[in-house]
């Protein structure tokens, strides 16, 4: 029995490099119950991150009661994280999940039928069609649905209503991994595979708190790094975190950045590649372009000169660059500490450059890792339900949009592509001035997850928008909305969902949904119903019903495209793994990882974009890109480092970021509701340095206010491990609390700006200027946990712990399709 | 030599560029991506017409004067103030994309000059700063084709 709150990572199994990973099943059941007292085991995988870990579902007495990790499948091998069992079946049962449809009425919510409700918002969508047309519409929809839901949305937002307004909380976590392989490799795609971690003699994780963000995925790395050939770890990052610890223990380097410098360390760091002569000339010739260009770019960023500008040691940079430089195979991973911070798209787009430069993709043990922060985030860029084009198509290619008029029997010009789809920014900019006059948003809430809350607030409450929401419970944002329509969750439902390493799931419904909650699915097609969305041929826009349906629906506009799901169905998802895209006939069991051949999707006519200028986002014309005869080759792009838009002065002297925490997910809609995760993080702190603190007058506990041009928040402040200069703020706290009290005033998103990315148009919420102030003596500890990152630098503060009881168990390893280690003779590929 | 003159008719249409890029951005700060775009662009003209300094030190800069045969309506003016709402930002990014037309179609012209005489250093800083302004026009074209069918169709 162990507590995974108190051992987030469990045991170690640890192996030999080149080695498959060992199977270890982990397992969480509600009630003390044991597993043979389970009625039913329903197969799913977790969606309390981005890892995507095949697991079964508990179900007992026609409730949902735990998980069991799936030894079978290639991504987790059994294992599970604490947010995944503890946190993905509470929720289900809790008493204040919406059973009935809401509307608003004399300024109040209040409950009524399905036809009532949905018949306001069809009356509000004909209305607004009719006197303003589709540009009246915005869709905002989530990194949790299931890639048929956002298939549908697709559909009915661009074939049916035809807005370019649409897009998800996608934009926030995730936009900028999408961006920047665009930018790279032509279109979006993960290159590399989580067994690149078996094989690499260095691991670089670039702004990504693995070991909190994806605790199964640093599980797979621990595993390597504590055994007798271990690989070095680099990791950036402005708080010492696990990662940083691994780091240093494995003679690698932290590299902690002053935050908003990311890009001036990624110029360093190739420029090193270049002076030492790092670089596969040969390589480069033939697969890349741009190298002059690129060597011209970052010429200036001299080891001192960057050593300035992120208040780093210039020697450590230098190390840093020799371990890739020198290492035979690299891996690199990326998170919210590039894509949430300034010059995101360029300082990721940098990492493609470190691996094209030396030729280090496409090979076992070599691969990227653009992460995503939601689970099925990949689905809707697939899908397309936020501002890309369905099934990786361009949307500024003619070819391309007749492609897909074609299979949706529409008038290409139905489909909006005169322009880049709007961003979710954007979108919210629109609603605020009332030119769109419909807000539906699905399955995510801005009102906590979006920069500068006050904003956002108005926007949702004000008469300038009719705002239609749908989730699980009345969160911050249903609470201001005209229109709530009850949603079921995961096990209650079934769709497919694809996890940041491509492989695609099966999640099969469990239960029933509470009330009268009905699948996102349902919902969407009930509304393309009554809206009576036709073809051209007079049909029913939409002529499928079940997810199965959706989904081969789905699967023919992927045929011909990077996203090839051709080789995919239900039936075969059934099986004992996840299976990673493309999957077709040359590729029946799947693909492992990208562009083994070197030759990457880059075509004039095939790619999903023509590109940008990272610097101000402009778009490449298709004649431009046409002119650098691509054919293939990836691209070297640069940018040349800017500081960041809101930088310390006298009136906000510090750097203020926001982030995650272990033990929460999102916005704690679901781990909120489960007890032993809650009470591991409950509320809102936030971190500062030691010598920071010092000077402010600042002790463990206290009560500080924080504060930026925008907002402020009154929290327990955590001296820890933080760089000097920088104060760190979990962004999942919001009023909403699981105890019944209202929790104003402690939203780490109050403070963060309106601004975002040039080309990915992902927010910043990694770089606005604030004060602190002691506002009160605390009496006791800050909320925060000790058991990663947040730990505390004064002795005292007791453990996280008090976990329930799970099951861990190590297994025989089976064999899995595509693992290298079981299908290549060791050490070999 | 007429360059003297062209140099001059550069010098003072990138200063007037960049002047109007921070009154834009200002003006529509609103709009963060505009704000913080044409800032960054406003720097790429300052960073040009610095450049220019060592130029002008060697053939000199024609002002107005007696002796100057300068063209009549030469230099074109600058946008001191910016319109309101979605359809006047529309306009003043056009506005900007003319006076970045003048400024590219100038470059082009030293560069041929620069050619003619040899003369390197010109060339690059010419090359260089052209380039650029293709980047300013790129962007300005990007943000007008995303504003426009909102600003035409539906704002109020």
């Amino acid at each position: 029995m162990s507590d995974r709150i108190a051992d987030i990572w469990g045991a170690r199994t640890p192996h030999g490099r080149g080695t498959v990973w060992p199977a270890r099943v982990d397992l969480h059941l509600a009630d003390g119950l044991g597993e043979w007292e389970v009625d039913r085991w329903v197969q799913s995988a977790c969606l309390l991150c981005s890892n995507g870990c095949g697991c079964d579902i508990a179900v007992k007495d026609g409730r949902m009661v735990g998980v069991r990790g799936r030894a079978t499948d290639v991504v987790n091998h059994g294992r599970m994280g604490p947010k995944g069992l503890y946190g993905s079946t509470p929720w289900a049962r809790s008493a204040d999940r919406l059973t009935r449809p809401l509307v608003r009425d004399n300024g109040r919510l209040v409950e009524t039928d399905w036809d009532t409700a949905m018949g306001r918002v069809v009356e509000v969508s004909r209305r607004l069609l009719a006197e303003k047309g589709p540009l009246s519409h915005g869709f905002y929809t989530s990194g949790q649905l299931f890639l048929e839901e956002y298939y549908a949305l697709a559909m009915i937002g661009k074939a049916g209503v035809g807005t370019p307004h649409m897009d998800g909380n996608t934009r926030l976590c995730t936009a900028t991994a999408a961006a920047a392989f665009k930018e790279s490799f032509g279109a979006d795609g993960q290159p590399g595979s989580y067994t690149d971690i078996e094989y690499c003699d260095a691991i670089f994780l670039y702004g990504h708190n693995m070991a909190e963000t994806q605790t199964v995925l640093w599980m797979r790395i621990l595993d390597r790094t504590r055994s007798a050939d271990p690989p070095v770890i680099v990791c950036v990052d402005p708080r010492r975190t696990p990662v940083a610890q691994e780091a240093e223990r494995t003679g690698g380097v932290h590299l902690a950045p002053r935050v908003g410098t990311n890009l001036a360390l990624m110029n360093g760091l190739t420029r090193e590649l270049f002076v030492n002569g790092w670089i596969d000339e040969a390589w480069v010739q033939a697969h890349t372009l741009g190298v002059d260009d690129l060597r011209t770019s970052v010429e200036r960023y001299h080891p001192d000169e960057v050593g300035r500008i992120c208040g780093i040691d210039p020697d450590d940079l230098r190390r840093a660059a020799r371990i890739f430089g020198e290492s035979e195979r690299v891996l690199s991973t990326v998170l919210q500490g590039f894509y949430q911070s300034h010059q995101a798209t360029a300082a990721a787009v940098a990492v493609h450059n470190l691996h094209l430069l030396r030729g280090l993709i496409g090979q076992v043990g070599s691969g990227i890792l653009q992460m995503n922060g939601q689970p099925t985030a990949q689905n809707n860029r697939e899908c397309g339900a936020d501002g890309d084009l369905t099934g990786f198509r361009n949307w500024d290619n003619e070819q391309h949009v007749r492609e897909l008029a074609d299979l949706w029997n529409v008038d290409p010009l139905t489909i909006p592509h005169w322009a880049p789809p709007t961003n979710a920014m954007q979108i919210f900019g629109y609603a605020e001035e009332g030119s769109i006059g419909l807000l539906w948003i699905s399955a995510t809430n801005p009102a906590v997850s979006m920069p500068e809350s006050a904003r956002i607030r108005r926007i949702l409450g004000g008469d300038q928008c009719f705002v239609v929401v749908q989730d699980l419970f009345l969160t911050e944002t249903a609470q201001l909305a005209d229109v709530v329509l009850p949603a079921a969750g995961w096990g209650e439902k079934s769709g497919t969902f694809t996890n940041v390493n491509r492989t695609v799931h099966l999640s099969e419904k469990a239960v029933d949904p509470p009330g009268e909650a009905k699948s996102d699915l349902d919902i969407l097609l009930l509304y393309a119903a009554a809206m009576d969305f036709r073809d051209l041929d007079g049909a029913p826009l939409i002529g499928w019903s079940t997810p199965e349906e959706a989904f081969d629906a789905w699967r023919e506009t992927t045929r011909g495209r990077p996203v090839d799901y051709t080789g995919l169905s239900y039936a075969k998802l059934r099986g004992p793994t996840g299976i990673p895209w493309p999957v077709n006939d040359g590729a029946p069991e799947g693909t492992d990882r990208l562009y083994a051949d070197a030759v990457f999707p880059t075509a004039t006519d095939y790619c999903e974009t023509y590109g940008h200028d990272l610097l101000t986002g402009a778009a490449v014309t298709e004649q431009e890109h046409r002119a650098m005869r691509p054919d293939g080759r990836a691209f070297l792009k640069a940018a040349a480092y800017t500081p960041a838009h809101e930088e310390p002065g006298d009136d906000y002297p510090l750097l203020y970021t926001t982030g995650r925490t272990v033990y929460q997910f999102h916005t704690r809609t679901k781990t909120g509701r489960s007890r032993s995760l809650n009470r591991a993080a409950p509320d809102a702190w936030v971190e500062l340095s030691v010598p920071d603190a010092e000077r402010l007058g600042i002790t463990e506990g206290d009560v500080v206010r924080v504060e930026s041009p925008r907002g402020a928040i009154e929290v327990r402040a955590r001296v820890g491990h933080v760089m000097a200069g920088a104060v760190f703020a979990p962004f999942h706290y919001g009023s909403w609390d699981p105890t019944g009290a209202n929790c104003d005033g402690r939203q780490a998103n109050e403070l963060t700006m309106t601004v975002w990315d040039p080309v990915s148009k992902q927010p910043y919420f990694k770089t606005a200027a604030c004060r602190v102030v002691k506002v009160r003596d605390g009496d006791g500890p800050a909320p925060a946990p000790t058991t990663a990152a947040s730990a505390s630098a004064s002795p005292g503060v007791p453990a996280t712990g008090g976990g329930a009881a799970t099951v861990s168990r190590v297994v025989d390893t089976p064999v899995y399709p595509n693992d290298p280690a079981q299908t290549v003779p060791a050490g070999g590929a | 030599m007429h360059l003297v003159t062209y140099i001059g008719l550069v010098h003072r249409a990138e200063q007037t560029l960049a002047d109007s890029f921070r009154v834009v951005g200002q003006g529509h700060a609103k709009e963060p991506d505009v704000l913080f775009t044409c800032q960054a662009l406003a720097q790429m003209s300052d960073e040009h017409v610095r450049r220019l300094i060592p130029i002008i030190d060697r053939y000199g800069e024609q002002g107005h004067g007696d002796d100057v045969e300068e063209p009549e309506r030469l230099h074109a003016s600058g946008l001191a103030e910016v319109r309101s709402g979605p359809v006047g930002l529309l306009r003043d990014l056009q506005d900007l994309h003319v006076l970045g037309t003048l400024v590219q179609t100038t470059w082009t012209v030293i560069i041929q000059a620069a050619q003619g005489l040899r003369d390197h250093d010109l060339l690059k800083v010419a090359r260089d700063a052209g380039g650029e302004t293709a980047r300013q026009l790129s962007w300005l074209n990007t943000r007008m084709k995303a504003a426009a069918p909102q600003a035409l169709i539906v704002a109020r």
